[in-house]
Protein backbone atom coordinates (compact mmCIF):
# COMPACT_ATOMS: atom_id res chain seq x y z
CA UNK A 1 0.00 0.00 0.00
CA UNK A 2 3.14 2.35 0.77
CA UNK A 3 4.41 1.87 -3.25
CA UNK A 4 2.24 4.67 -4.86
CA UNK A 5 -0.05 3.42 -7.52
CA UNK A 6 0.60 3.02 -10.85
CA UNK A 7 -2.24 3.44 -13.36
CA UNK A 8 -2.50 0.07 -14.49
CA UNK A 9 -3.56 -0.80 -10.61
CA UNK A 10 -5.71 1.42 -10.36
CA UNK A 11 -7.54 0.65 -13.90
CA UNK A 12 -7.40 -3.39 -12.52
CA UNK A 13 -9.21 -2.39 -9.27
CA UNK A 14 -11.83 -0.27 -10.99
CA UNK A 15 -12.12 -3.23 -13.54
CA UNK A 16 -12.42 -5.58 -10.73
CA UNK A 17 -14.73 -3.63 -8.50
CA UNK A 18 -17.21 -2.91 -11.58
CA UNK A 19 -17.22 -6.89 -12.31
CA UNK A 20 -18.12 -7.74 -9.22
CA UNK A 21 -20.67 -4.90 -8.53
CA UNK A 22 -22.27 -5.40 -12.24
CA UNK A 23 -22.59 -9.75 -11.14
CA UNK A 24 -23.99 -8.84 -7.68
CA UNK A 25 -26.74 -6.85 -8.64
CA UNK A 26 -27.69 -8.41 -11.86
CA UNK A 27 -27.75 -11.53 -9.26
CA UNK A 28 -29.13 -10.49 -6.70
CA UNK A 29 -31.80 -7.85 -7.84
CA UNK A 30 -34.71 -10.43 -8.27
CA UNK A 31 -34.86 -10.75 -4.28
CA UNK A 32 -33.82 -7.31 -3.77
CA UNK A 33 -37.08 -5.88 -5.88
CA UNK A 34 -39.14 -9.19 -4.01
CA UNK A 35 -38.18 -7.02 -0.82
CA UNK A 36 -39.45 -3.57 -2.28
CA UNK A 37 -42.54 -5.19 -3.71
CA UNK A 38 -43.19 -6.62 0.03
CA UNK A 39 -44.26 -3.71 1.58
CA UNK A 40 -45.79 -1.35 -0.93
CA UNK A 41 -49.17 -0.76 -1.00
CA UNK A 42 -51.40 -1.89 -3.99
CA UNK A 43 -51.98 1.44 -5.60
CA UNK A 44 -48.10 2.43 -5.31
CA UNK A 45 -47.64 -1.21 -6.85
CA UNK A 46 -50.10 -0.96 -9.57
CA UNK A 47 -49.62 3.01 -10.77
CA UNK A 48 -47.71 2.35 -14.01
CA UNK A 49 -46.29 6.00 -13.72
CA UNK A 50 -45.12 5.81 -10.42
CA UNK A 51 -41.25 5.47 -9.66
CA UNK A 52 -40.54 2.12 -9.20
CA UNK A 53 -37.50 2.10 -7.36
CA UNK A 54 -39.17 4.33 -4.34
CA UNK A 55 -41.80 4.19 -2.15
CA UNK A 56 -44.62 6.93 -3.51
CA UNK A 57 -46.76 5.72 -0.60
CA UNK A 58 -45.94 4.85 2.78
CA UNK A 59 -44.25 1.35 3.31
CA UNK A 60 -47.45 -1.23 4.40
CA UNK A 61 -47.52 -5.13 6.03
CA UNK A 62 -50.93 -5.53 4.42
CA UNK A 63 -48.91 -8.12 2.10
CA UNK A 64 -47.56 -9.72 5.10
CA UNK A 65 -50.67 -9.95 7.21
CA UNK A 66 -52.67 -11.51 4.08
CA UNK A 67 -50.17 -13.70 3.94
CA UNK A 68 -50.27 -15.33 7.05
CA UNK A 69 -53.69 -14.47 7.88
CA UNK A 70 -55.56 -15.59 4.79
CA UNK A 71 -53.93 -17.82 2.44
CA UNK A 72 -52.39 -21.68 2.93
CA UNK A 73 -49.25 -20.18 3.84
CA UNK A 74 -48.41 -21.48 6.99
CA UNK A 75 -49.45 -24.51 6.22
CA UNK A 76 -47.38 -24.96 3.12
CA UNK A 77 -44.08 -23.65 5.09
CA UNK A 78 -45.33 -26.84 7.96
CA UNK A 79 -45.70 -29.41 4.98
CA UNK A 80 -42.56 -29.00 3.65
CA UNK A 81 -40.94 -28.84 6.58
CA UNK A 82 -42.31 -32.23 7.48
CA UNK A 83 -41.89 -34.17 4.46
CA UNK A 84 -38.46 -32.25 4.78
CA UNK A 85 -37.81 -34.26 7.81
CA UNK A 86 -39.00 -37.52 6.96
CA UNK A 87 -37.39 -37.33 3.89
CA UNK A 88 -33.51 -36.69 5.43
CA UNK A 89 -34.41 -39.63 8.33
CA UNK A 90 -34.89 -42.20 5.14
CA UNK A 91 -32.11 -40.88 3.63
CA UNK A 92 -29.73 -41.04 6.17
CA UNK A 93 -30.92 -44.31 7.11
CA UNK A 94 -30.53 -45.71 3.48
CA UNK A 95 -27.20 -44.14 2.66
CA UNK A 96 -25.01 -43.64 5.92
CA UNK A 97 -24.76 -47.62 5.35
CA UNK A 98 -24.77 -48.11 2.20
CA UNK A 99 -21.92 -45.51 1.82
CA UNK A 100 -19.84 -47.25 4.57
CA UNK A 101 -20.37 -50.77 2.96
CA UNK A 102 -19.11 -49.18 -0.71
CA UNK A 103 -15.94 -47.44 0.75
CA UNK A 104 -14.98 -50.60 2.95
CA UNK A 105 -16.17 -53.55 2.73
CA UNK A 106 -16.80 -54.07 -0.75
CA UNK A 107 -13.24 -53.48 -2.56
CA UNK A 108 -12.52 -52.09 -5.92
CA UNK A 109 -16.09 -52.90 -7.74
CA UNK A 110 -18.02 -50.94 -4.31
CA UNK A 111 -16.36 -47.55 -5.94
CA UNK A 112 -17.91 -48.13 -9.58
CA UNK A 113 -20.70 -49.22 -8.11
CA UNK A 114 -20.98 -46.18 -5.95
CA UNK A 115 -20.10 -44.07 -9.30
CA UNK A 116 -23.31 -45.76 -11.15
CA UNK A 117 -25.31 -44.59 -7.84
CA UNK A 118 -24.00 -41.32 -8.60
CA UNK A 119 -24.78 -41.06 -12.25
CA UNK A 120 -28.74 -42.31 -11.13
CA UNK A 121 -28.51 -38.44 -9.72
CA UNK A 122 -28.35 -37.49 -13.25
CA UNK A 123 -31.87 -38.74 -14.30
CA UNK A 124 -34.02 -36.23 -13.83
CA UNK A 125 -37.65 -36.13 -12.77
CA UNK A 126 -38.86 -34.82 -15.69
CA UNK A 127 -38.30 -38.11 -17.29
CA UNK A 128 -39.47 -40.06 -14.56
CA UNK A 129 -42.97 -38.13 -13.14
CA UNK A 130 -45.03 -39.49 -15.95
CA UNK A 131 -44.89 -43.52 -14.96
CA UNK A 132 -44.19 -42.18 -11.33
CA UNK A 133 -47.50 -40.33 -11.20
CA UNK A 134 -49.67 -44.04 -12.07
CA UNK A 135 -47.43 -45.84 -9.27
CA UNK A 136 -48.20 -43.00 -7.01
CA UNK A 137 -51.72 -43.58 -7.71
CA UNK A 138 -51.35 -47.29 -7.98
CA UNK A 139 -50.57 -46.98 -4.28
CA UNK A 140 -52.80 -44.68 -3.18
CA UNK A 141 -50.88 -42.03 -2.65
CA UNK A 142 -52.01 -39.03 -4.64
CA UNK A 143 -52.86 -36.00 -3.67
CA UNK A 144 -50.94 -36.46 -0.08
CA UNK A 145 -47.64 -35.38 0.73
CA UNK A 146 -46.74 -39.43 1.31
CA UNK A 147 -46.17 -39.33 -2.66
CA UNK A 148 -43.19 -36.95 -2.14
CA UNK A 149 -41.73 -38.62 0.72
CA UNK A 150 -41.79 -41.56 -0.79
CA UNK A 151 -40.54 -40.34 -4.18
CA UNK A 152 -37.65 -37.43 -2.87
CA UNK A 153 -35.30 -40.21 -1.26
CA UNK A 154 -34.62 -41.63 -4.57
CA UNK A 155 -33.39 -38.00 -5.47
CA UNK A 156 -31.64 -37.57 -2.37
CA UNK A 157 -30.34 -40.98 -2.11
CA UNK A 158 -27.33 -41.26 -4.76
CA UNK A 159 -25.67 -37.50 -4.05
CA UNK A 160 -26.03 -38.57 -0.29
CA UNK A 161 -24.17 -41.56 -0.42
CA UNK A 162 -21.31 -40.63 -3.43
CA UNK A 163 -20.92 -37.30 -0.58
CA UNK A 164 -20.53 -39.95 2.57
CA UNK A 165 -18.18 -42.01 0.28
CA UNK A 166 -15.83 -38.86 -0.34
CA UNK A 167 -16.06 -38.55 3.50
CA UNK A 168 -15.74 -42.01 4.49
CA UNK A 169 -12.10 -42.41 2.74
CA UNK A 170 -10.58 -39.61 4.40
CA UNK A 171 -11.34 -41.76 8.01
CA UNK A 172 -8.10 -43.84 9.46
CA UNK A 173 -9.07 -47.29 8.84
CA UNK A 174 -6.78 -47.81 12.32
CA UNK A 175 -9.83 -46.44 13.78
CA UNK A 176 -12.02 -49.33 13.23
CA UNK A 177 -9.09 -52.07 13.19
CA UNK A 178 -8.73 -50.59 17.28
CA UNK A 179 -12.66 -50.86 18.34
CA UNK A 180 -12.76 -53.95 16.24
CA UNK A 181 -9.96 -55.43 18.56
CA UNK A 182 -11.55 -54.19 21.60
CA UNK A 183 -14.51 -56.47 20.88
CA UNK A 184 -16.78 -54.47 18.57
CA UNK A 185 -18.03 -56.33 15.32
CA UNK A 186 -17.77 -54.74 12.09
CA UNK A 187 -21.01 -53.21 12.02
CA UNK A 188 -20.25 -52.06 15.57
CA UNK A 189 -17.75 -49.78 15.27
CA UNK A 190 -19.39 -48.61 12.44
CA UNK A 191 -21.92 -47.36 14.68
CA UNK A 192 -20.17 -46.32 17.40
CA UNK A 193 -17.05 -44.78 16.03
CA UNK A 194 -17.49 -44.12 12.66
CA UNK A 195 -21.17 -42.24 13.10
CA UNK A 196 -20.00 -40.62 15.94
CA UNK A 197 -17.22 -39.28 14.31
CA UNK A 198 -18.81 -38.59 10.89
CA UNK A 199 -21.48 -35.62 11.97
CA UNK A 200 -19.86 -32.98 9.18
CA UNK A 201 -20.54 -35.09 6.63
CA UNK A 202 -23.78 -36.50 7.60
CA UNK A 203 -24.89 -32.51 8.95
CA UNK A 204 -24.06 -32.05 4.84
CA UNK A 205 -26.51 -34.32 4.05
CA UNK A 206 -28.63 -33.69 6.12
CA UNK A 207 -28.60 -30.06 4.59
CA UNK A 208 -28.44 -31.19 1.25
CA UNK A 209 -31.53 -33.42 1.54
CA UNK A 210 -33.45 -30.85 2.97
CA UNK A 211 -33.01 -28.31 0.62
CA UNK A 212 -33.27 -30.28 -2.35
CA UNK A 213 -36.90 -31.07 -0.65
CA UNK A 214 -37.75 -27.42 -0.16
CA UNK A 215 -36.41 -26.90 -4.09
CA UNK A 216 -38.23 -29.57 -5.79
CA UNK A 217 -41.77 -28.93 -8.25
CA UNK A 218 -41.81 -31.09 -10.88
CA UNK A 219 -43.10 -34.33 -8.52
CA UNK A 220 -44.91 -31.96 -6.13
CA UNK A 221 -46.72 -30.38 -9.02
CA UNK A 222 -47.93 -33.68 -10.70
CA UNK A 223 -48.72 -35.71 -7.33
CA UNK A 224 -50.14 -33.15 -5.44
CA UNK A 225 -53.26 -30.85 -6.53
CA UNK A 226 -55.57 -29.80 -2.82
CA UNK A 227 -54.23 -26.42 -2.10
CA UNK A 228 -53.85 -27.64 1.46
CA UNK A 229 -51.77 -30.18 0.96
CA UNK A 230 -49.05 -28.71 -1.08
CA UNK A 231 -45.72 -27.95 -0.85
CA UNK A 232 -43.84 -24.88 -0.69
CA UNK A 233 -42.47 -24.40 -3.94
CA UNK A 234 -45.07 -25.07 -5.76
CA UNK A 235 -47.92 -23.75 -3.36
CA UNK A 236 -46.49 -19.88 -3.58
CA UNK A 237 -46.28 -19.89 -7.60
CA UNK A 238 -49.58 -21.54 -8.60
CA UNK A 239 -52.08 -21.46 -5.51
CA UNK A 240 -51.26 -17.72 -4.24
CA UNK A 241 -52.78 -17.00 -8.30
CA UNK A 242 -56.22 -16.37 -8.05
CA UNK A 243 -57.76 -17.05 -11.25
CA UNK A 244 -55.62 -14.59 -13.46
CA UNK A 245 -55.09 -12.43 -10.81
CA UNK A 246 -51.82 -12.04 -9.15
CA UNK A 247 -51.30 -11.12 -5.50
CA UNK A 248 -48.00 -9.25 -6.56
CA UNK A 249 -47.36 -7.99 -2.80
CA UNK A 250 -48.39 -11.71 -0.90
CA UNK A 251 -46.77 -13.04 -3.83
CA UNK A 252 -42.94 -11.54 -3.56
CA UNK A 253 -43.11 -11.78 0.40
CA UNK A 254 -43.52 -15.13 0.06
CA UNK A 255 -40.52 -16.03 -2.57
CA UNK A 256 -38.63 -13.94 0.08
CA UNK A 257 -39.28 -15.42 3.11
CA UNK A 258 -39.25 -18.82 2.23
CA UNK A 259 -35.92 -18.41 0.10
CA UNK A 260 -33.96 -16.40 2.71
CA UNK A 261 -33.56 -19.39 5.57
CA UNK A 262 -32.91 -22.19 2.66
CA UNK A 263 -30.35 -19.59 0.92
CA UNK A 264 -28.60 -19.37 4.41
CA UNK A 265 -28.23 -23.25 5.24
CA UNK A 266 -27.51 -23.85 1.60
CA UNK A 267 -24.59 -21.53 1.45
CA UNK A 268 -23.15 -22.63 4.56
CA UNK A 269 -22.61 -25.78 3.14
CA UNK A 270 -21.85 -25.37 -0.50
CA UNK A 271 -18.37 -25.80 -0.29
CA UNK A 272 -18.82 -29.94 0.33
CA UNK A 273 -22.20 -30.18 -1.97
CA UNK A 274 -19.12 -28.59 -4.85
CA UNK A 275 -16.59 -31.30 -3.78
CA UNK A 276 -19.37 -34.01 -4.45
CA UNK A 277 -20.19 -32.49 -7.96
CA UNK A 278 -16.65 -31.88 -9.16
CA UNK A 279 -16.13 -35.49 -9.20
CA UNK A 280 -13.09 -35.64 -8.24
CA UNK A 281 -11.80 -33.84 -10.83
CA UNK A 282 -10.28 -31.40 -8.32
CA UNK A 283 -8.37 -32.72 -6.10
CA UNK B 1 -26.58 -52.48 -11.53
CA UNK B 2 -26.29 -56.15 -10.87
CA UNK B 3 -24.75 -57.58 -8.53
CA UNK B 4 -23.45 -61.10 -8.56
CA UNK B 5 -22.02 -62.91 -5.87
CA UNK B 6 -19.57 -65.19 -7.80
CA UNK B 7 -18.03 -61.60 -8.38
CA UNK B 8 -17.90 -60.93 -5.14
CA UNK B 9 -15.76 -63.74 -4.01
CA UNK B 10 -13.56 -63.59 -6.83
CA UNK B 11 -12.05 -60.01 -5.54
CA UNK B 12 -10.06 -60.46 -2.33
CA UNK B 13 -9.97 -56.98 -1.07
CA UNK B 14 -13.39 -57.37 -0.01
CA UNK B 15 -13.15 -57.54 3.69
CA UNK B 16 -16.96 -58.21 4.59
CA UNK B 17 -18.54 -58.90 1.29
CA UNK B 18 -21.77 -60.30 2.94
CA UNK B 19 -22.31 -57.82 5.46
CA UNK B 20 -21.02 -54.96 2.54
CA UNK B 21 -23.95 -56.03 0.54
CA UNK B 22 -26.76 -56.30 3.22
CA UNK B 23 -25.55 -52.63 3.99
CA UNK B 24 -26.00 -51.65 0.97
CA UNK B 25 -28.81 -53.32 -0.57
CA UNK B 26 -31.73 -51.10 1.01
CA UNK B 27 -30.30 -48.09 -0.67
CA UNK B 28 -29.94 -49.94 -4.33
CA UNK B 29 -33.32 -51.57 -4.07
CA UNK B 30 -34.58 -47.95 -3.29
CA UNK B 31 -33.20 -46.96 -6.37
CA UNK B 32 -33.67 -49.52 -8.80
CA UNK B 33 -37.42 -49.73 -7.39
CA UNK B 34 -38.09 -45.58 -7.77
CA UNK B 35 -35.88 -44.80 -10.79
CA UNK B 36 -35.55 -48.57 -12.29
CA UNK B 37 -38.60 -49.23 -12.40
CA UNK B 38 -40.35 -45.90 -13.64
CA UNK B 39 -37.51 -45.57 -16.50
CA UNK B 40 -38.48 -49.20 -17.84
CA UNK B 41 -41.94 -48.67 -17.21
CA UNK B 42 -41.47 -44.94 -19.04
CA UNK B 43 -40.46 -46.64 -21.99
CA UNK B 44 -42.88 -49.53 -21.92
CA UNK B 45 -45.61 -46.23 -22.08
CA UNK B 46 -44.30 -44.71 -24.79
CA UNK B 47 -44.96 -47.77 -26.88
CA UNK B 48 -48.18 -48.09 -25.67
CA UNK B 49 -51.71 -46.31 -26.20
CA UNK B 50 -51.44 -45.62 -22.28
CA UNK B 51 -53.95 -42.85 -20.86
CA UNK B 52 -54.91 -41.57 -17.36
CA UNK B 53 -58.56 -42.83 -16.84
CA UNK B 54 -57.94 -45.74 -18.72
CA UNK B 55 -57.58 -49.22 -18.43
CA UNK B 56 -56.42 -50.01 -21.71
CA UNK B 57 -53.09 -50.97 -22.30
CA UNK B 58 -51.97 -52.54 -25.85
CA UNK B 59 -48.83 -51.95 -27.48
CA UNK B 60 -48.93 -49.78 -30.72
CA UNK B 61 -45.12 -50.25 -31.61
CA UNK B 62 -43.65 -47.06 -33.06
CA UNK B 63 -47.06 -45.39 -33.55
CA UNK B 64 -46.53 -42.43 -30.47
CA UNK B 65 -43.20 -41.94 -32.03
CA UNK B 66 -44.65 -41.51 -35.45
CA UNK B 67 -47.40 -38.86 -34.50
CA UNK B 68 -45.38 -36.21 -31.87
CA UNK B 69 -42.23 -36.64 -34.95
CA UNK B 70 -45.22 -34.84 -37.23
CA UNK B 71 -46.31 -32.78 -34.71
CA UNK B 72 -45.36 -29.19 -35.03
CA UNK B 73 -45.24 -28.56 -31.52
CA UNK B 74 -43.14 -31.12 -30.31
CA UNK B 75 -40.68 -29.79 -33.29
CA UNK B 76 -40.36 -26.56 -31.67
CA UNK B 77 -40.37 -28.26 -28.19
CA UNK B 78 -36.75 -30.23 -29.25
CA UNK B 79 -35.30 -27.23 -31.64
CA UNK B 80 -36.24 -24.65 -28.48
CA UNK B 81 -34.27 -27.70 -25.51
CA UNK B 82 -31.54 -27.22 -28.01
CA UNK B 83 -31.38 -24.01 -28.29
CA UNK B 84 -31.98 -22.92 -24.80
CA UNK B 85 -29.67 -25.14 -23.65
CA UNK B 86 -26.65 -23.96 -26.09
CA UNK B 87 -27.25 -20.51 -25.76
CA UNK B 88 -27.73 -20.75 -21.86
CA UNK B 89 -24.07 -22.52 -21.65
CA UNK B 90 -22.77 -20.20 -23.93
CA UNK B 91 -23.49 -17.19 -21.36
CA UNK B 92 -22.82 -19.20 -18.17
CA UNK B 93 -19.58 -20.17 -18.87
CA UNK B 94 -18.07 -16.57 -19.99
CA UNK B 95 -20.18 -15.04 -17.28
CA UNK B 96 -18.62 -17.62 -14.67
CA UNK B 97 -15.13 -17.63 -16.05
CA UNK B 98 -14.78 -13.98 -15.38
CA UNK B 99 -16.86 -13.52 -12.43
CA UNK B 100 -14.73 -16.88 -10.54
CA UNK B 101 -11.55 -14.68 -11.25
CA UNK B 102 -12.96 -12.09 -9.92
CA UNK B 103 -13.95 -13.58 -6.80
CA UNK B 104 -11.09 -15.50 -6.19
CA UNK B 105 -9.21 -12.70 -4.56
CA UNK B 106 -9.95 -11.86 -1.00
CA UNK B 107 -11.22 -8.73 -0.43
CA UNK B 108 -13.57 -6.95 2.49
CA UNK B 109 -17.19 -8.39 2.40
CA UNK B 110 -16.60 -10.98 -0.26
CA UNK B 111 -17.99 -13.99 2.21
CA UNK B 112 -21.57 -11.44 1.58
CA UNK B 113 -20.93 -10.59 -1.89
CA UNK B 114 -20.66 -14.52 -2.30
CA UNK B 115 -23.97 -15.02 -0.84
CA UNK B 116 -25.72 -12.02 -2.89
CA UNK B 117 -24.12 -13.73 -5.96
CA UNK B 118 -25.18 -17.36 -4.72
CA UNK B 119 -28.70 -16.55 -4.61
CA UNK B 120 -30.20 -17.47 -7.53
CA UNK B 121 -29.15 -20.92 -7.54
CA UNK B 122 -29.96 -21.62 -3.37
CA UNK B 123 -33.26 -20.53 -3.27
CA UNK B 124 -35.90 -22.71 -4.59
CA UNK B 125 -36.04 -22.33 -8.68
CA UNK B 126 -40.13 -21.73 -8.93
CA UNK B 127 -39.54 -18.90 -6.27
CA UNK B 128 -36.97 -16.99 -7.92
CA UNK B 129 -38.76 -17.86 -11.59
CA UNK B 130 -42.18 -16.16 -9.78
CA UNK B 131 -39.80 -12.84 -9.22
CA UNK B 132 -38.54 -12.70 -12.33
CA UNK B 133 -42.21 -12.81 -13.38
CA UNK B 134 -43.14 -9.77 -11.49
CA UNK B 135 -39.77 -8.59 -13.13
CA UNK B 136 -41.24 -9.18 -16.51
CA UNK B 137 -44.84 -8.52 -15.66
CA UNK B 138 -46.24 -6.90 -19.17
CA UNK B 139 -47.85 -3.51 -17.68
CA UNK B 140 -45.73 -3.27 -14.10
CA UNK B 141 -42.30 -4.42 -15.86
CA UNK B 142 -39.78 -2.12 -13.74
CA UNK B 143 -37.38 -3.07 -16.94
CA UNK B 144 -40.27 -1.67 -19.26
CA UNK B 145 -40.35 1.63 -16.60
CA UNK B 146 -36.47 2.04 -17.37
CA UNK B 147 -36.97 2.09 -20.87
CA UNK B 148 -39.86 4.66 -21.02
CA UNK B 149 -38.33 6.83 -18.59
CA UNK B 150 -35.18 6.85 -20.73
CA UNK B 151 -38.04 7.72 -23.79
CA UNK B 152 -36.93 4.20 -25.49
CA UNK B 153 -40.44 3.77 -25.83
CA UNK B 154 -43.51 5.23 -25.75
CA UNK B 155 -45.92 4.59 -22.16
CA UNK B 156 -47.87 1.36 -22.96
CA UNK B 157 -46.00 0.67 -26.16
CA UNK B 158 -43.14 -1.40 -24.67
CA UNK B 159 -42.75 -4.75 -25.74
CA UNK B 160 -44.34 -7.62 -23.81
CA UNK B 161 -41.48 -9.29 -22.25
CA UNK B 162 -42.81 -12.58 -22.28
CA UNK B 163 -45.74 -12.18 -24.91
CA UNK B 164 -43.90 -12.21 -27.66
CA UNK B 165 -42.11 -15.17 -29.37
CA UNK B 166 -38.45 -13.70 -29.59
CA UNK B 167 -38.57 -11.96 -26.60
CA UNK B 168 -40.26 -14.71 -24.20
CA UNK B 169 -37.26 -17.09 -25.63
CA UNK B 170 -35.00 -14.63 -24.65
CA UNK B 171 -35.99 -14.34 -21.26
CA UNK B 172 -36.35 -18.16 -20.59
CA UNK B 173 -32.69 -18.46 -21.56
CA UNK B 174 -31.80 -14.87 -18.96
CA UNK B 175 -33.53 -17.21 -16.00
CA UNK B 176 -31.91 -20.09 -17.16
CA UNK B 177 -28.56 -18.46 -17.12
CA UNK B 178 -29.34 -16.23 -13.78
CA UNK B 179 -29.84 -19.65 -12.34
CA UNK B 180 -26.70 -21.32 -13.53
CA UNK B 181 -23.77 -18.59 -13.20
CA UNK B 182 -23.44 -19.01 -9.57
CA UNK B 183 -23.77 -22.84 -9.77
CA UNK B 184 -20.90 -22.56 -12.85
CA UNK B 185 -18.93 -19.52 -10.97
CA UNK B 186 -18.04 -21.78 -7.32
CA UNK B 187 -17.31 -24.89 -9.42
CA UNK B 188 -14.70 -22.40 -11.59
CA UNK B 189 -13.49 -21.25 -7.94
CA UNK B 190 -12.81 -24.71 -6.81
CA UNK B 191 -11.13 -25.32 -9.67
CA UNK B 192 -8.80 -21.71 -9.45
CA UNK B 193 -8.29 -23.01 -6.09
CA UNK B 194 -6.42 -26.02 -7.41
CA UNK B 195 -3.90 -24.90 -9.72
CA UNK B 196 -0.59 -24.78 -8.32
CA UNK B 197 0.15 -20.90 -8.04
CA UNK B 198 3.61 -21.83 -9.31
CA UNK B 199 2.58 -22.03 -12.40
CA UNK B 200 0.93 -18.76 -13.11
CA UNK B 201 3.82 -17.15 -11.32
CA UNK B 202 6.70 -18.61 -13.18
CA UNK B 203 4.32 -17.97 -16.49
CA UNK B 204 5.04 -14.21 -15.18
CA UNK B 205 8.40 -14.49 -14.74
CA UNK B 206 8.81 -15.71 -18.27
CA UNK B 207 6.89 -12.49 -19.41
CA UNK B 208 3.24 -13.93 -20.24
CA UNK B 209 0.80 -11.76 -19.70
CA UNK B 210 -2.92 -11.59 -18.92
CA UNK B 211 -4.50 -13.20 -21.93
CA UNK B 212 -1.80 -15.49 -22.49
CA UNK B 213 -1.89 -16.85 -18.86
CA UNK B 214 -5.38 -16.95 -19.19
CA UNK B 215 -5.40 -19.17 -22.73
CA UNK B 216 -2.00 -21.14 -22.17
CA UNK B 217 -2.01 -22.28 -18.78
CA UNK B 218 -4.94 -21.09 -16.33
CA UNK B 219 -7.95 -23.14 -18.91
CA UNK B 220 -6.14 -25.98 -20.14
CA UNK B 221 -5.43 -26.92 -16.44
CA UNK B 222 -9.02 -25.82 -15.66
CA UNK B 223 -10.66 -28.24 -18.41
CA UNK B 224 -11.81 -31.22 -16.35
CA UNK B 225 -13.60 -28.76 -13.63
CA UNK B 226 -14.93 -26.22 -16.97
CA UNK B 227 -16.34 -29.91 -18.47
CA UNK B 228 -18.06 -30.54 -15.19
CA UNK B 229 -20.03 -26.59 -14.85
CA UNK B 230 -20.74 -27.75 -18.63
CA UNK B 231 -22.19 -30.88 -18.29
CA UNK B 232 -24.30 -30.31 -15.19
CA UNK B 233 -25.15 -27.15 -16.90
CA UNK B 234 -26.53 -29.04 -19.93
CA UNK B 235 -28.38 -31.40 -17.76
CA UNK B 236 -29.95 -28.74 -15.18
CA UNK B 237 -31.06 -26.72 -18.58
CA UNK B 238 -32.12 -29.60 -20.96
CA UNK B 239 -34.26 -31.62 -18.41
CA UNK B 240 -35.96 -28.57 -16.77
CA UNK B 241 -39.68 -27.43 -16.73
CA UNK B 242 -39.79 -25.46 -13.85
CA UNK B 243 -38.25 -22.21 -15.53
CA UNK B 244 -40.88 -22.62 -18.52
CA UNK B 245 -44.28 -23.46 -16.84
CA UNK B 246 -44.05 -20.58 -14.15
CA UNK B 247 -42.93 -17.84 -16.97
CA UNK B 248 -44.62 -18.78 -19.89
CA UNK B 249 -46.14 -21.77 -20.20
CA UNK B 250 -44.42 -22.84 -23.01
CA UNK B 251 -46.52 -19.96 -24.59
CA UNK B 252 -47.22 -17.78 -26.71
CA UNK B 253 -48.02 -20.17 -29.14
CA UNK B 254 -45.88 -23.16 -28.08
CA UNK B 255 -42.27 -20.73 -28.89
CA UNK B 256 -40.81 -21.19 -25.61
CA UNK B 257 -42.41 -25.18 -25.24
CA UNK B 258 -39.66 -27.98 -24.27
CA UNK B 259 -39.27 -31.27 -24.50
CA UNK B 260 -39.89 -31.57 -20.61
CA UNK B 261 -43.07 -28.93 -20.60
CA UNK B 262 -44.67 -30.68 -23.64
CA UNK B 263 -43.78 -33.69 -22.15
CA UNK B 264 -46.23 -32.60 -18.84
CA UNK B 265 -48.85 -30.78 -21.11
CA UNK B 266 -49.48 -33.88 -22.77
CA UNK B 267 -48.76 -36.37 -20.27
CA UNK B 268 -50.16 -35.03 -17.49
CA UNK B 269 -52.90 -31.97 -18.28
CA UNK B 270 -53.34 -34.03 -21.95
CA UNK B 271 -53.87 -37.19 -19.94
CA UNK B 272 -51.99 -39.10 -22.77
CA UNK B 273 -49.22 -41.07 -21.09
CA UNK B 274 -48.32 -42.67 -23.96
CA UNK B 275 -47.16 -39.55 -25.74
CA UNK B 276 -46.14 -37.84 -22.98
CA UNK B 277 -43.74 -40.78 -22.03
CA UNK B 278 -42.36 -40.65 -25.64
CA UNK B 279 -41.55 -37.31 -25.72
CA UNK B 280 -39.67 -37.48 -22.51
CA UNK B 281 -37.85 -40.36 -24.06
CA UNK B 282 -36.28 -37.77 -26.26
CA UNK B 283 -33.93 -36.72 -23.03
CA UNK B 284 -32.36 -40.12 -22.62
CA UNK B 285 -29.96 -39.70 -25.28
CA UNK B 286 -28.22 -36.37 -24.02
CA UNK B 287 -28.58 -37.66 -20.43
CA UNK B 288 -26.32 -40.82 -21.70
CA UNK B 289 -24.19 -38.58 -23.73
CA UNK B 290 -23.71 -36.75 -20.26
CA UNK B 291 -23.20 -39.52 -18.08
CA UNK B 292 -20.72 -41.14 -20.23
CA UNK B 293 -18.05 -37.69 -20.59
CA UNK B 294 -18.60 -37.88 -16.73
CA UNK B 295 -17.97 -41.41 -16.20
CA UNK B 296 -14.89 -40.42 -18.45
CA UNK B 297 -13.70 -37.60 -16.48
CA UNK B 298 -13.92 -39.27 -13.05
CA UNK B 299 -12.08 -42.30 -14.78
CA UNK B 300 -9.36 -39.73 -15.58
CA UNK B 301 -9.47 -37.91 -12.29
CA UNK B 302 -8.70 -41.76 -10.72
CA UNK B 303 -5.97 -42.51 -12.98
CA UNK B 304 -3.96 -39.00 -12.71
Amino acid sequence: MTAPLSWRKVGGRTVHFLVLAFFTVALAFPFFWMLVAAFKQNIDLYTVENNPFKFNLPPTLDHIRLLFGQTRFVRWLGNTALVGGIVVAITLLLALPAAYALTRLTGRWGERLGIAIFLTYLIPPTLLFIPLSRVVALLGLQDTIWSVVLVYPSMTIPFSIWLLMGFFKSIPKELEDAAMVDGLTRFGAFVRMVVPISVSGILTVVIFSFTLVTQEFVYALTFISPESNQMIGVGIPIFLVRGDVYFWGSLMAACLIASLPIAVLYNMFLDRFIAGFTVGSVK
Amino acid sequence: MAVTSPKIKSIGAAKSPLLGTAMFAPSVLYIVLLIGVPFTLAVLYAFSDARIGSTSFRFVGLENFRSILHSPSFRKALRNSIVFTLAAQVVVIVCSNILSIALEKPFRGRGFVRFLILLPWVAPVSLGTIGWKWLLDSIYSVFTWVLVALHFYKPYSAPMWLGEPHLAMASVILVHCWRLIPFSTVIMLAGRSAIPKEIPEAAAIDGAGFWRTLFQINIPIMTPILSVAVLFGIIFTFTDMTVVYILTAGGPFDSTQTLPSLAFATGIQGSDLAAGAAISLFLVPVLVAVAYLMLRLAHRAEVV
